[in-house]
């Protein structure tokens, strides 16, 4: 039996409205095998009497599970590999030229899911800027799933897990291996910090950056939301900045406070006031 | 075209990793242990990786590729452990002996071709 479609609309704008995620039609399959078995685990044997116990009265908690479910976590590491590329060869040798007086680096995971992106960075500036040991470098991650989040800060990853982008190499020396799977270092649990956010919220409470990588999230939103976000986070990076995307992703035709760089294959954006002349 | 030796005593993971690799463009070898290894390294000098199993009979993956390396009169390809071992002890005895990747059992297709892709042959 499919869901009914006022059901569908019910359920897929509380969702829309709590997080941003667009289902859009045609999504029932999506939708019941993800919410069926939170119905089931509280006894209601279909999405039916889960959506009755919703329009009766606001259950917080089980809206949040919902909206969670409905998210999608799937993420590895090294993903697309050429933004850590540059990440290592164009982005982090300016910007650490630029900041040798302050000494001090932020960067932005912005949907962090369970944690393989921030990891990445992190063993990027590990492996290849010894010199900034001595440097204050923040790497945070957040996300809207504060079950991705709880993961990302165990940081235990299947056995699949770890093989998906991470060579045997970094695997050896950052991971132990622990009954669960493999486990990120300490030192590396320890440099990150994992917080939950929702990127439809204000976004200052963050202070400003240096770099963001907000990759893979946006496509899931309406044109509106991205542009309230990408503005938004344009006020959170420092003028010479950098904003990844993923390489779906675009800035074209949802703001202009954003310019292409030239010279990065993947997504790389500056902010375009840092090219207006004073 | 690249070539790619693939060395398990199993047939079926044989041909399944054929299947997963053949489409990719990728020319195939394939030996049954250690020195039915040993034999195809010496004959094929063209082969670009090794993706080697570690637990075969007559020569086990990890005594071919200490012989492989030590002899530095050979074309040295790159070679991924492709085990069920899948301790870090292993690992770690596996790179020491010269392997450049390591491919955990069961493996999917996708890690296959990234592990490939990291190794040069895509
Ligand atoms: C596909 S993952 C992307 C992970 C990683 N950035 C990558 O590219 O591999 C998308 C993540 O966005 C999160 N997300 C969805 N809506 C969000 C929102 N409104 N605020 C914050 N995070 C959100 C989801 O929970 C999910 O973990």
């Amino acid at each position: 039996m499919t869901i009914d479609s006022n059901d569908y609309d019910f359920l897929s704008a509380l969702v829309a409205r709590r997080s941003g995620l667009a289902l859009g039609s045609g999504k029932e399959y999506l939708l019941e095998a993800r919410l069926i078995p939170i119905a089931n685990s509280l006894g209601m044997p279909s999405l039916v009497e889960l959506v009755r116990h919703l329009r009766v009265r606001r259950d917080e908690s089980l809206e949040a599970t919902i909206t969670e479910a409905m998210t999608t976590n799937e993420t590895l590491f090294f993903r697309d590999k050429t933004p850590f590329e540059e990440l290592k060869e164009q982005i982090l040798p300016e910007l650490i030229a630029n900041r040798q007086t302050s000494r001090r680096l932020r960067i932005w995971s912005a949907a962090a899911s369970t944690g393989q992106e921030a990891y990445s960075l992190l063993m990027t500036i590990r492996e290849s800027f010894p010199q900034l040991s001595t440097w204050r470098i923040e790497v945070i991650g957040t996300d809207i799933s504060q079950q991705a989040l709880s993961k990302a800060r165990q940081g235990i990853y299947s056995q699949f897990e770890v093989q998906r982008g991470l060579p045997i190499q970094l695997l050896v020396k950052y991971f132990q291996q622990v009954p669960e799977g493999w486990q990120i270092s300490q030192e590396l649990r320890n440099a990150v910090t994992f917080k939950p956010l929702n990127l439809l919220e204000n976004l200052s409470s963050l202070g400003e950056f240096d770099i963001i990588f907000c990759r893979n999230v946006l496509i899931y939103f309406e044109q509106a939301n991205k542009t309230t976000i990408l503005d938004r986070m344009e006020r959170q990076l420092r003028p010479d900045g950098y904003l990844v995307l993923g390489a779906a992703e675009t800035v074209l035709g949802v703001t202009n406070r954003f310019q292409r760089v030239r010279s990065c294959k993947s997504a790389v954006y500056a902010p375009t006031r840092q090219f207006q002349t004073v | 075209m690249k070539t790619l030796l693939l060395v398990d005593d199993s047939r079926a993971v044989r041909l399944a990793t054929k299947r997963m690799v053949t489409p990719l463009g990728v020319n195939i070898l394939e030996a049954e242990d250690g020195s039915q290894a040993w034999e195809r390294v010496q004959s094929h000098p063209e082969i670009d990786a090794i993706l080697l199993d570690w637990n075969m009979p007559v020569m086990d993956g990890i005594t071919f590729l200490r012989k492989l390396r030590e002899d530095k009169s050979q074309p040295q390809p790159a070679v991924i452990m492709c085990t069920t071992e899948n301790d870090l002890p292993r690992i770690l005895e596996a790179m020491q002996a010269g392997a450049n990747e390591y491919i955990m059992k069961p493996f999917t297709e996708e890690i296959v071709r990234e592990k490939l892709a990291g190794t040069g042959i895509l």
